[in-house]
């Protein structure tokens, strides 16, 4: 996908350059709208990412500003030392549920309990992208992946995570919400909760997470207008959208 | 002052600006060093809710541009594997202490020397080498902090300080001093520190496009090559006449440099090499003393000493590559060859 579209304007801190991600990906449109509140707020030149291991890898090859990579599951545990070091500047980890859910569970939980003041761009899926589609932990109930053939048992692969519900009880956490991409109107919400994240960084507020209800027609096996129904019709049931704290 | 709280002041005089750390014997007085020093000089302190937490800390701070440093315990160590694998695949500066403790597995909290192989030969995954760092008392140890934050900057590469319990709990007289070449702090254009007036910066060790991975290894490689070259370090004892020359670093060194001084009051021509760089190993040491020897008719004899059955004796084979005769003696999992054993040891090599 170009990154320009005919309802957008090219945004200053995305490069003007083809992603690749699948055709009805989540993560493309995601990436724009990060970029462009950065540009509506003016820190493009102060602000420091930290991407995931996870299909949005090489998301610093998109955007136009300064990144570094993390180890899978890591990017809190990089971000908390990037800001220490350097409070004067804006930090942001964006993370797939795999990296910020599973094997980054413990960076997720203490970094949101120290409340250190980063932005948190959890983008759920609910499957594994780049390892080929195995069962993430927030896979819903009876969804198939490559690891999860006859779908998830609660049973024996327990119930989908919800860890912005868990996240949202521990003092240090300032700011949780649940967006969607789904439609027109469910992205605009999300724009506006990616910018209160950056806000709440710029006053000093604390720990503030969005989650971004993704869709990943690749690997849930279904078109990418089939995935957006999906989100709406079933994912955010199990994943009610809405502001948690 | 102990060992560990020298290794702590040491990196605090040679600039280190960030410290993340987990709690494990036998280095906590390092980490509580840290927590009670370096917010006093403002500076970042970080109890970790893990090592793995600890060393990507590091390598964000090192991201940034900071002098940052972690340390652990042998299987704190291991958990941190992966992360020092990125710091090396990113080109980022950082210091990492290991004080040894007996292994394998959760072992105990003796003194060890078992990690040698993890430390020199990279530990985790991929191509890659720290410098080794190996004091053997507590003023070296303070010492060898400014030149391990040196090393890790001037060659863009995480470098470990390798100790072991006892130099870490061990009280010795230390002298607060500045180190002979000054804290010098490298330019970091590529560090992370917001776009202003450049272009923007990328930290990554991820080469997807074919071919470039190899081209970044080869860098790499050229980069251990100028390192192995240059930055040999190692004391000698001596050497000039010796006909049996004992090799031991850090603890095991103290041990077996008193052997060998007893031995030499009896006049018996004994002599040490204590290395002092683990990676790079110091072959230049071997070459001149077997060089020294070459002149005596005797096949030369060396008496490797390590507190593990056995890891730095293969970089002894290697170096002297079947030019001379090498003994080894070893105990391992909390066990110190003493004195007499050595010297009674020394003696049989020279009969
Ligand atoms: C230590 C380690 N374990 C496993 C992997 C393999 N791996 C790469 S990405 C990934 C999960 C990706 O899923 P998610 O975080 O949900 O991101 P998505 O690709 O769906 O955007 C895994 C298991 C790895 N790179 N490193
Ligand atoms: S596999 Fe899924 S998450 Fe990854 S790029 Fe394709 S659609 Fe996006």
């Amino acid at each position: 996908m170009k990154n320009k579209q005919k309802n957008f304007a090219q945004s200053r801190s995305l490069r003007n350059i083809s992603t690749h991600y699948c055709p009805g990906c989540g993560h493309g449109i995601a990436h724009r709208l990060i970029a462009e509140t950065i540009d509506e707020l003016g820190i493009r030149e102060k602000v420091i990412a930290v991407a995931p291991v996870g299909c949005a890898v090489i998301a610093y090859d998109y955007w136009d500003f300064d990144c570094s990579e993390a180890a899978h599951g890591r990017a809190m545990a990089v971000a908390t030392a990037i800001k220490r070091v350097r409070p004067q500047n804006i930090v942001f980890t964006y993370q797939g549920d795999g990296d910020l859910a599973a094997i980054g569970t413990n960076e997720t939980i203490h970094a949101a309990n120290r409340g250190e003041n980063i932005s948190v761009v959890f983008i759920n899926n609910a499957i594994y992208g780049m390892t080929g589609g195995q069962m993430a932990p927030t896979t819903l109930l009876g969804q198939k992946t490559a690891t999860t053939l006859s779908g998830r048992d609660a049973r024996l692969q327990g119930h989908p995570l919800k860890i912005s519900e868990m996240l949202a009880v521990l003092p240090g956490v300032k700011f949780v919400e649940r967006v969607s991409l789904h439609s027109p109107q469910e992205v605009m919400k999300t724009k506006k909760a990616v910018h209160q994240i950056f806000k709440n960084q710029i006053d000093n507020l604390g720990f503030s997470l969005v989650e971004i209800l993704s869709p990943c027609p690749t690997y849930w096996g279904i078109s990418p207008k089939g995935a957006l129904e999906w989100i709406r019709d079933v994912m955010s049931k199990e994943f009610p959208l809405g502001r948690i704290k | 002052m102990t060992g560990n709280e020298a290794i702590a002041e040491g990196a605090i005089q040679a600039g280190c600006d960030f410290y993340a750390g987990y709690p494990i014997t036998p280095q906590n007085e390092l980490t509580a060093y840290m927590a009670k020093e370096m917010p006093r000089k403002t500076r970042v302190f970080i109890q970790a809710e893990s090592e793995i937490a600890a060393i990507n800390m590091v390598f964000g701070a090192a991201a940034a541009g900071a002098r940052a440093m972690t340390s652990s315990s042998s299987p704190g160590i291991s958990l941190k594997q992966e992360g020092i694998s990125y710091l090396a695949g990113a080109q980022l500066p950082a210091v990492i202490v290991n004080i040894m403790r007996g292994g394998p597995g959760l072992g105990n909290i003796m003194p060890s020397q078992a990690d040698y192989f993890q430390a020199t030969r990279g530990g985790g995954h991929g191509d890659y080498h720290c410098p080794v760092l190996a004091p053997s008392s507590v003023q070296e140890a303070y010492d060898l902090m400014f030149l391990s934050f040196e090393l890790a900057d001037k060659y863009r590469n995480p470098v470990m300080i390798l100790g072991d319990g006892m130099l870490g709990q061990m009280m010795e007289p230390l002298c607060v001093r500045r180190s002979a070449f000054g804290v010098r702090r490298y330019k970091k254009p590529w560090a992370l520190t917001g776009c202003r007036g450049r272009r923007p910066n990328v930290v990554k060790s991820f080469f997807i496009r074919e071919g470039d991975l190899e081209t970044f290894n080869l860098l790499l490689q050229k980069k251990y090559h100028t390192i192995r070259r240059e930055e040999q370090r190692w004391e000698g004892l001596f050497l000039e006449d010796a006909r049996v020359v004992v090799v031991a670093y850090g603890t095991m060194a103290r041990i077996a440099k008193s052997a060998v001084v007893n031995l030499r009051k009896a006049g018996r021509r004994v002599g040490l090499i204590r290395p002092v760089t683990l990676w790079p190993f110091p072959v230049e040491a071997f070459e001149n003393s077997v060089k020294l020897k070459a002149q005596s008719a005797k096949r030369p004899r060396y008496l490797v000493l390590e507190m593990s059955y056995g890891q730095m004796v293969e970089d002894v084979k290697l170096t002297l590559n079947g030019r001379a005769t090498i003994e080894f003696l070893g105990r391992s999992g909390g066990g110190v060859p003493g004195e007499r054993e050595i010297e009674k040891q020394i003696l049989k090599l020279l009969s």
